[in-house]
């Protein structure tokens, strides 16, 4: 009977390969309905250096606002959020209040990422919903947000003092994923 | 006119998405920004490559393929830029890493697998076809007559 059994042993590797078939898709399956997006990428650029970049500033901004850009080499010296948003992402518009509170408090700097979009529908856009941004950048041609590794907006990025991506968050920020993630994270950053 | 149609189809679609404006004046460098292009999957829709999909992130991407190659890089600097940014998901083909490899020798593992066990049972099955043979003591004569009927009644089925 071992005899038998041991001499069928390879019609059971069939069995076994759709079972761990099974078990992995089953697994996927399960986390996406528990609401993992099943389009996200996984973020390489993460404990690294912010990507070097210098872009120009927003021009019509309101009186009082910032008039710098965005350079890599003057992000460094404190924790900073990195938003990338355009006046046409209606996700952006989500979790604006929220930025605007963020800057309110002045807890820590916002600088804005203005991709793909008219410097005057940028400037329009923030006329209307609030200005949150210290430094905002224009990004007409994706070269940014590609040496960011952006896929979609919004995505905000968390920069150490030393200028190194410490989190990226893909999406609109709520409130929960501030109190949770976002704000605890920038706290241990802080000397 | 059904031919015609099907040839500006086939021609517009080996076009891509690839605007006239966006093409590099030095063909052989165009011809090797579409290479990288085609290799590149776009980020936003996720099935395509860059070079076909109309998506303006694609398109932002395929201009800083060609700026790159106009800059002098070479095509593995031009795909090695975009998956420090991206990760190898930007790969439409994967490349052969530690991570990787169950992906690329798993086919061949299972074809190796399913090989080896049609040959132990083909074996088996020859063996116990030699034994009923010996077993049935037909003669050589008594074979080949056995052989002319079957033949037969199989043409006979046939017809």
């Amino acid at each position: 009977m071992t005899a038998v059994a041991a001499k069928r042993w390879p019609f059971l590797v069939p069995l076994l390969v759709v079972a761990a078939l099974v078990g992995i898709f089953g697994k996927r399956l399960l986390d996406v309905q528990q609401g993992a997006d099943p389009r996200l990428l996984p973020t390489v650029l993460l404990q690294t250096p912010f990507p070097e970049m210098d872009l120009p500033p927003l021009p019509g901004r309101a009186q009082g606002k910032g008039t710098l850009g965005i350079k890599t080499s003057e992000l460094k010296g404190t924790v900073s959020l990195v938003n990338v948003w355009g006046s046409w992402c209606v996700a952006c518009l989500a979790e604006h209040p929220l930025l605007m509170e963020l800057a309110k408090s002045d807890d820590v700097p916002i600088h804005g990422i203005a991709w793909r979009d008219e410097p005057t529908a940028s400037a329009r856009w923030l006329a209307q919903h609030g200005d949150p941004y210290a430094r905002i950048g224009q990004d007409p041609r994706s070269h940014a947000a590609i040496a960011l590794g952006v896929t979609g907006a919004p995505e905000t990025f968390v920069v150490d003092a030393a200028g190194v991506i410490r989190y990226k968050h893909i999406g609109p920020i709520t409130p929960e994923i501030w109190r949770d993630t976002l704000q605890p994270l920038i706290a241990s950053l802080r000397p | 006119m059904m031919r015609l149609v099907l040839v500006l189809l086939l021609a517009a679609s080996s076009a891509g998405a690839v605007n006239p404006n966006e093409r590099l004046g030095d063909p052989a460098q165009e011809a090797r920004a579409r290479e990288v292009s085609k290799a590149l999957r776009c980020v936003v829709c996720q099935n395509e490559t860059i070079d076909e999909s109309s998506a303006e992130l694609a398109k932002d991407m395929r201009l800083l393929v060609r700026e790159r190659i106009a800059a002098g890089d070479s095509n593995e600097q031009v795909v090695n830029y975009m998956v420090q940014r991206y990760g190898d998901f930007v790969l439409l083909k994967p490349r052969f890493t530690a991570e990787t490899l169950a992906l690329w020798l798993g086919p061949a593992l299972l074809l190796g697998i399913g090989a080896l066990m049609a040959a132990r049972r083909l074996r088996r099955a020859g063996a116990q076809a030699g034994v009923t043979q010996a077993a049935a003591g037909l003669s050589a004569e008594e074979s080949a007559e056995l052989n002319k009927l079957m033949a037969k009644t199989n043409k006979d089925q046939r017809s």
